[in-house]
């Protein structure tokens, strides 16, 4: 691991200042960042260790029914939270989903928004990479891609991004609150992740020194709590990355759909809001026919970026499944045991 | 430059001058105190042989800075047993084989510790294995596992209602 400095800021304007200089990034928890440097992918000067900061840990409900999250709130605090979990169960179902037990009690909110993919050629300095090595080129692209993105994909770059957290988040409509250089702005969780296009190393729309401080959800995002579910297809059981994942939630009433919600994970380089998908779901019975009609209609555009051509099939079939699992109605115990396919028990435990 | 913290491990108070901050708790364990019960199997926090509890929560100690963790409490596998009589976990991994090789054992006990604090897989095999997912094992004994993490769990529940009691 390249030598860095360490630094530790007594409020949120230091750190905002610290992180700004070139070769600064946040440390948090670091279980994503260590990672990446120990493998000479992340190779920073300094490492500003936000940890300390103070009042970033809390989860408040707002007088207008928001839930404020504080970016340093760990991935299982938030799973576990009882409150959080009733009212956002598919985030709750997401975190779950997500690493291992150790992993997420660590993580936190905000690293989780900002991990990096794990594209293996990302990972493997002697390949090349645009998003590592601006201009390199892609080894991905003719490589191993199975797993690889099938929306919103260039040339440069077919990456996607890693996390189950952000998708039923992004379909929630969140609001990431960044501190940076010019004060406090905020951004919707959708406008953060940026897609490839030729700068696939700019992942987000956050500028040098720019720290995320909250991620807000907005009192609508309560209303789907009855209908609400994250689906996560994995190669193995347990502990593995989503090939396709999908976060469906529905508002029913009177035996119609009032609003859906829809967001797929795993199929591009950020969580991606099926907003089409939804607009046809709105006003119809929640039937198979209308769930078929959304898929096809959340994959639009899709397109193989290798030998992935199965992902697009899979994830209008995850979408389908997701629908109608939400439409069931949230499960009793949540969170839900994660959702896997080869789970040795079935039915009410896993979905 | 240097920097200070202190830690308790497995409840003594340790001073440290770290003239490095790339010190990973784990490396710190291992090398600084000689406690290498504590593996360093993948060091990339995919395995989870490097599980010790900090502040009561079990975390990969490969992806954890030192230096991030002034005044943290640590316990590590030494920390269990009170002379000859073994912690309920360790006792119960004995008895229903949930180890070959044992290098990853420190690790498995370390996270059922964690598991059966964080109280959320009840008395149910599946998901006794999903909370645990985040501990490899390469010779498969996950049955024994298993099975040692219910039983000692049902020993520990026991144990707290007396208390209460």
């Amino acid at each position: 691991m390249k030598p860095f400095d360490y630094v530790r800021p007594a409020t949120v304007t230091e750190a905002v200042a610290a992180a700004a200089q070139p070769g600064a990034v946040f440390l948090a928890a670091g279980t994503n960042l260590l990672d990446l440097m120990k493998g000479g992918i992340s190779r920073p000067d300094r490492l500003v260790d936000v940890t300390r900061l103070d009042g970033l840990d809390q989860i408040e409900t707002l007088a207008d029914g928001s839930l404020r999250i504080g970016a340093l709130v760990r991935n299982a605090d938030l799973a576990h939270d009882a409150d959080f979990a009733r009212s956002y169960p598919a985030v709750a179902e997401a975190l779950l989903s997500g690493a291992s037990a150790q992993l997420r009690n660590a993580a936190t909110v905000g690293g989780n928004l900002l991990q990096r993919t794990r594209c293996a050629y990302f990972y493997d300095t002697a390949s090349r990479c645009n998003k590592r090595a601006p201009g390199s080129g892609c080894d991905a692209l003719q490589g191993e891609n199975r797993g690889h993105a099938v929306l919103g994909w260039s040339e440069s770059c077919i990456a996607t991004h890693p996390s189950d957290f952000c998708v039923p988040l992004v379909a929630l409509d969140a609001i990431v609150e960044i501190e940076g250089r010019g004060g406090r702005r905020e951004v919707t969780l959708d406008e953060l992740h940026r897609l490839p296009g030729d700068a696939p190393e700019r992942e987000t729309v956050l500028e040098p020194g720019d720290l995320i401080v909250a991620v807000r959800l907005p009192p609508a995002a309560r209303g789907f709590a009855a209908h609400a579910r994250y689906l996560k297809v994995r190669e193995r059981t347990s502990y593995a990355f989503a090939v396709v994942s999908a976060a469906a939630a529905l508002r029913i009433e009177n035996g119609r759909i009032a609003q859906a919600r829809l967001a797929l994970g795993g199929v591009a380089a950020k969580p991606w809001r099926a907003r089409a998908a939804e607009d046809v779901l709105k006003g119809v019975a929640p039937t198979a026919d209308a769930f078929q009609e959304a898929a096809l209609r959340a994959l639009e555009g899709a397109k193989p970026s290798g030998d992935n051509a199965f992902k697009i099939e899979l994830a209008r079939r995850i979408v389908v499944r997701a629908l109608t699992l939400a439409a069931a109605g949230t499960p009793a115990r949540i969170p839900a045991l994660p959702a896997s396919p080869f789970a040795s028990t079935s039915g009410a435990l896993h979905v | 430059m240097n920097h200070s913290i202190s830690l308790t491990v497995n409840g003594a108070r340790r001073d440290f001058v770290l003239d490095d901050p790339r010190v990973t708790l784990l490396d710190l364990l291992r090398e600084r105190l000689h406690l290498t019960g504590t593996k360093k199997g993948c060091d990339r926090g995919q395995c989870g042989a490097c599980t010790i509890l900090v502040d009561g929560k079990r975390i990969n100690s490969c992806l954890a800075l030192a230096i991030s963790h002034d005044g943290a409490d640590i316990l590590t596998i030494e920390g269990l047993a009170r002379g000859d009589q073994l912690h309920p976990v360790q006792a119960a991994f004995i008895a229903h084989d949930g180890f070959q090789c044992g290098f990853c054992t420190p690790g498995q006990i370390m996270s059922a510790i964690g598991m059966i604090r964080e109280g959320q897989a009840g008395n149910d095999p599946e998901r006794v294995r999903e909370c645990m997912s985040g501990n490899l094992c390469r010779c498969g004994a996950y049955v024994g596992i298993v099975d040692a993490v219910l039983e000692a769990q049902g020993q520990m529940d026991e144990t707290n209602q007396r208390r209460s009691a």
